[in-house]
């Protein structure tokens, strides 16, 4: 276990200056995601332009390795379709949990992610945001919570 | 305003700490290639050999069901069972075995109280009165029984320093307060609440007072008699004893009155479908085959605690207390969460820059264990307007060494936020 490879210079970088931080007005799809045990909690918030996420931002409050899995996770998808957002989640759920695990193709600066599965307690810090992606988008249709 | 602490003694003769950390197996557990440094004790504390062995000795030789058979691993077990009530009764000075039930934990120990005494007493616009230090446990067991009674919880509120606001308190007190729910010692923040004078308010109205002993009883001399509680729930493995024991002493009198809470075997004298007699105390509320090997241990761990001394103890935790406090308020950035006048030996902290779980895995990978979180008191949290903290509890066999560790880790993870 080794803690340089949880914190890798792009998720402290990531954490330090989130990019795509903040609320997106209006949203097509927004979701409040919270590890209820550790208090973290975020909202993603999507704009889409047919089947593509034309824009995707984050906002909330946790640990290192929540702040920056969003960051990145926001860079990764903004401009990509629906199936793409898919596909990364997939991929970023097995780089999260299987050891030597092997992407299907490059998935950028999130392969940082890979140092997480080390440490089994922060699994759920950097899936938070995928989770919360994922109910934004199944219920885009339904009015944008106002919280 | 707060009630005198008790009076100080003559400082008590330390104990050799080196020697009572080789009771504890676990102490010398390697965790990342370091030897464990255990501040996390206010979650669980470890277990002195004394106890795991009295468990397995138990298992080994004595084991059978309690209060059932003729035969002699029955008598054994039921008298080592109750020798453990007993010496409950002894450590908390209670009156009669009868006040002292066995339970599964505090949380249990609360919700019992909730559901029989509480729940056939409230009527609507009833109220119950808790302060904003508790548990998720001292909380939550409330709410449920407000819910099923249309009763009203009432919070009162805490000082910057993290200590009850007495004024408030009494503010609160009201006509329609059926009971009032206090934390002894605070899990968040250490505060020593000073409940004596609580009790004398809350009883100057006819209010019966419960309180949660489950972070007082492993640190400090607790007489439920000299306190005048009603209720008072704690839990074993806190206090360096199994985990899945606990108990609620309750005033004969209140418990007397109560209704069972869950009914099955060893709680009853006689069943018939037509009327079930139910069995005297404290057996009336202690339904179901027990944890009877936890409570041995229980036994062992009390035993162990009075050979230290309580008072040894409490000495002893309150010098690394100071010396904790010292320690990491010199550090920049550090924020310290909770700075009662009286503490327990407990520190919770945010650190500028550095996420309270990042902070936890940085010195676990340097094998201190710390709880980073809520610590399941999410409104002690809201109130100072944070998400988490960072928790370290010490006990008497944690070390001024393991504090400097603590120190120079907690600057590591500055290093790597920086």
């Amino acid at each position: 276990m080794d803690l340089k490879d949880l914190y890798r210079d792009v998720i402290i970088d990531h954490n330090r200056s989130p990019r795509n931080f903040g609320r997106l007005e209006p949203a097509d799809a927004h979701a409040e995601g919270v590890n209820p045990l550790c208090g973290d909690r975020l909202d993603v918030y999507v704009a889409l332009e047919g089947e593509r996420l034309r824009d995707v931002r984050f906002e909330g409050k946790g640990c290192a390795i929540s702040v920056a899995a969003a960051s990145l996770m926001t860079e990764a998808l903004k401009g990509r379709t629906r199936a793409d957002a898919q596909r990364y989640f997939e991929e970023v759920h097995s780089l999260l949990t299987l050891p030597g695990f092997a992407p299907s193709f490059d998935l950028g600066k999130l392969a940082a992610l890979s140092g997480v599965r080390e440490f089994p307690a922060r699994v759920k810090c950097a899936s938070l945001c995928w989770h919360t992606l994922n109910a934004a988008l199944a219920h885009q249709r339904q009015p944008v919570s106002t919280e | 305003m707060s009630t005198p602490a008790r009076q100080t003694r003559a400082a008590p003769v330390a104990f050799d700490v080196e020697r009572v950390r080789a009771d504890f197996p676990i102490l010398a557990r390697q965790i990342n290639g370091r030897t464990l440094a255990y501040l996390d004790n206010a979650a669980s504390a470890q277990r002195p050999r004394a106890v795991i062995e009295a468990e397995a000795r138990y298992y080994e030789q004595m084991h059978a069901n309690v209060h059932r058979g003729v035969h002699t691993l029955s008598q054994e077990a039921t008298a080592a069972f109750e020798a453990v009530r007993e010496r409950v009764r002894g450590f908390i000075d209670a009156a009669s075995t009868r006040e002292v039930i066995f339970t599964r934990g505090t949380t249990e120990s609360i919700n019992l109280v909730a559901q029989s005494y509480a729940r056939p007493r409230l009527e609507p616009g009833d109220e119950i009165l808790i302060s904003w230090l508790e548990h998720h446990s001292n909380i939550v067991p409330w709410q449920l029984v407000c819910e099923q009674t249309g009763a009203q919880l009432k919070v009162a509120p805490i000082d910057e320093r993290g200590e009850i606001r007495f004024d408030q308190f009494e503010r609160l007190l009201s006509a329609r307060t059926r009971l009032v729910a206090l934390a002894h010692v605070s899990n968040s923040l250490g505060t020593i609440v000073p409940v004596e004078q609580f009790i004398a308010a809350a009883h100057a109205r006819g209010v019966p007072v419960l309180l949660d002993g489950a972070q007082a009883v492993p640190h400090i001399p607790v007489d439920v008699r000299a306190l005048d509680a009603d209720f008072y729930a704690f839990s074993a493995h806190k206090m360096y004893g199994p985990t899945g024991v606990g108990v609620l002493y309750g005033r004969e009198s209140l418990l007397e009155a109560m209704p069972p809470w869950q009914g099955g075997g060893d709680m009853i004298l006689s069943v018939r479908f037509e009327k079930t007699t139910f069995n005297a105390l404290p057996h009336k509320f202690e339904a179901g085959t027990p944890n009877i090997a936890g409570v041995v241990g229980f036994g062992a761990a009390i035993d162990y605690l009075q050979g230290l001394g309580l008072e040894r103890v409490a000495a002893c935790e309150h010098e690394l207390l100071e010396y904790a406090t010292a320690r990491l308020a010199a550090i920049p950035g550090l924020r310290l969460i909770g700075t009662a006048r009286r503490k327990s030996a407990l520190v919770s902290f945010v650190l500028e820059g550095v996420h309270p779980h990042d902070l936890g895995t940085i010195l676990d990978a340097e094998g201190i264990a710390i709880r980073t979180g809520h610590h399941c008191a999410m409104p002690v949290m809201e109130f100072y307007g944070v998400p988490a903290t960072a928790r370290a509890s010490l006990a008497f066999y944690n070390t001024r060494a393991e504090i400097d560790r603590l120190a120079a880790g907690i600057q590591h993870a500055r290093e790597v936020f920086g």
